[in-house]
């Protein structure tokens, strides 16, 4: 049986990228995924677009409790590799915020409105950034850990 | 001196039978066109994820069910790899085999679905939706037969699935494989010589490739823009990579396209269901080491596969736990709906839902 993973970019290879795109961007690195700066996001992203990753898959947000992190999970067709790239969002629960990626890839628009209707997590430089599932004046954000 | 008019805005949904669940739109219109199209989501939203995160692994595979209330087994399947990943769950050949049977009968009756309900949208009322009903409720009953459920199935675990087919599963199953092509071709010669049909959908609600993979569009919808994408091929989990298929294309990208490639699909799901029974072998269905509550260790998986509707995948974040720390739904329906806009707008009244069947969402999956 053929390995889900075995269309994963490996940590390094990533790492190994992101460094020629972004000098210094890279802040760790696991099996498969790679850490990013968040101010530098942006620039990372858009050079892996370029690099052939011509889809973005998925946004998630997760709430570790002491820090929010931004999971992007890339894909790319031309190459058949997939690539995840996590961003932490600062340390502590307040106003957690990341860089918008929806001009890069359109497909973000709905996803990012999702993480920050349910999460919390603000993209800064997201036109629409308004909740999407929850009506507005809802309070608070339900997938965080200290909702319920 | 030209007749003065004004835009009307209106208001469609969520109770219209025509949004296929409860979505709403606020459209504008300029006489017959639509020159704005707000969508409104969020009218099915049940937190499934956050549900999730309060069952154990195996109890999550009933939510998974009434996500895409008409693709349930497609859903557990998403889900399974992705804890079988998570937890380095090593499945049972059978198991696996009955899986892909399983998958791809569901996909038959999504698409069949789908087909149906686009017809209805086109205003052909009742006789086409009828016709793939009844095929439908065949695949339908062959569920019950396999796992005692027809709808929301639950029948896949970690490893395997929960029981092996009965001995009367088989024959059942062969006698549909046998009555279905041509049914199939019956409901193709429907569509394709009837020149309606090909006025009312040629040309209509053209996306291209590029502004499709840009919006991170998967699915039919994207092999209906000519763009060779099928993740049972180029990424096969299963046995997929043991069996072959073709990938039905088209070039089109407009709601005929769309239309079209689903059609055709259920054909080459037709032929793999044959060729898994070809090498499914007895055995246990269930390899005896999966504890009954699973703990995997802590990190996270992510498993995509295709779906009738797309690339749903499963984002699993895991603490050590006998709960999913975090699970998260990249949901086909929901994504696809990224150019709704843009598709809709400039269309006439009567093609609006029309190309919003053609991108086949299902709600459950949208809200989750």
């Amino acid at each position: 049986m053929a390995s889900s993973t075995a269309f994963q970019t490996s940590g390094e290879d990533l790492a190994a990228q992101i460094e020629a795109i972004a000098a210094n961007a890279v802040v760790a690195n696991g099996d498969i995924d790679v850490w990013v700066d968040s101010d530098r996001l942006v620039e990372v992203l858009s050079g892996l677009k370029k690099n052939g990753f011509e889809m973005l898959i998925g946004v998630t947000g997760v709430d570790y409790i002491g820090y929010f992190e931004v999971v992007y999970h890339l894909l790319s067709l031309s190459q058949n590799r997939r690539a995840v790239i996590k961003v932490k969002c600062g340390e502590g629960r307040v106003d957690p915020v990341v860089p918008s990626v929806v001009n890069i890839w359109r497909g973000a628009e709905l996803q990012e409105r999702e993480v920050y209707d349910l999460m919390g997590i603000r993209f800064d430089g997201h036109d629409g950034m308004k909740r999407i599932f929850l009506w507005e004046g809802f309070e608070g954000h339900p997938h965080r850990k200290d909702f319920l | 001196m030209p007749l003065k008019t004004e835009p009307i805005t209106i208001n469609v949904g969520p109770q219209h039978p025509s949004t296929h669940g409860v979505f709403r739109m606020r459209v504008t219109f300029d006489g017959e066109e639509v020159v704005d199209v707000e969508p409104i989501f969020g009218y099915l939203h049940r937190g499934s994820e956050k549900l999730a995160e309060s069952r154990t692994y195996t109890q999550v595979v009933t939510l998974t069910d009434r996500m895409d209330y008409v693709s349930s087994m497609t859903n557990n399947l998403s889900y399974i790899l992705s804890v079988e990943q998570l937890a380095g769950i090593e499945p049972a050949p059978r198991g696996v085999w009955l899986r892909m049977i399983a998958a791809e009968l569901q996909r038959i009756a999504s698409h069949l679905v789908a087909a149906g309900f686009f017809f209805q949208d086109l205003g052909a009322l009742g006789t086409p939706l009828i016709l793939t009903m009844r095929e439908r409720e065949q695949i339908l009953e062959l569920f019950e037969r396999l796992c005692g459920a027809r709808i929301t199935a639950s029948y896949m675990r970690p490893g395997g699935v929960f029981m092996d087919a009965p001995e009367d599963f088989w024959p059942a199953l062969n006698r549909f494989l046998d009555d279905m092509p041509a049914h199939v071709d019956q409901f193709e010669e429907l569509v394709s010589g009837n020149e309606i049909v090909q006025a009312r959908c040629d040309g209509v609600a053209v996306v291209d490739s590029q502004t499709l993979i840009d919006a991170s569009v998967t699915g039919p919808m994207l092999r209906a823009s000519g763009v060779d994408w099928d993740l049972r091929h180029r990424q096969p989990y299963e046995y997929y990579d043991r069996v072959t298929f073709n990938r039905p294309l088209a070039t089109a990208s407009d709601n005929y396209a769309r239309f079209i490639v689903r059609i055709h699909e259920i054909r080459e799901s037709l032929g793999i269901i044959r060729q898994c029974i070809e090498q499914i072998e007895p055995g246990p269905v269930r390899p005896e080491t999966v504890p009954a509550l699973i703990r995997p260790p802590v990190g996270d998986s992510y498993v995509g596969t295709e779906c009738p509707k797309g690339e749903l995948g499963f984002y699993l974040v895991s603490d050590g736990g006998v709960a999913p720390y975090r699970c998260k739904v990249r949901a086909p329906s929901f994504i696809n709906l990224t150019l709704l806009r843009e598709m809709l707008i400039g269309d006439k009244l009567a093609d609006m839902f029309v190309t919003f069947g053609s991108i086949d969402i299902n709600m459950g999956e949208v809200d989750r």
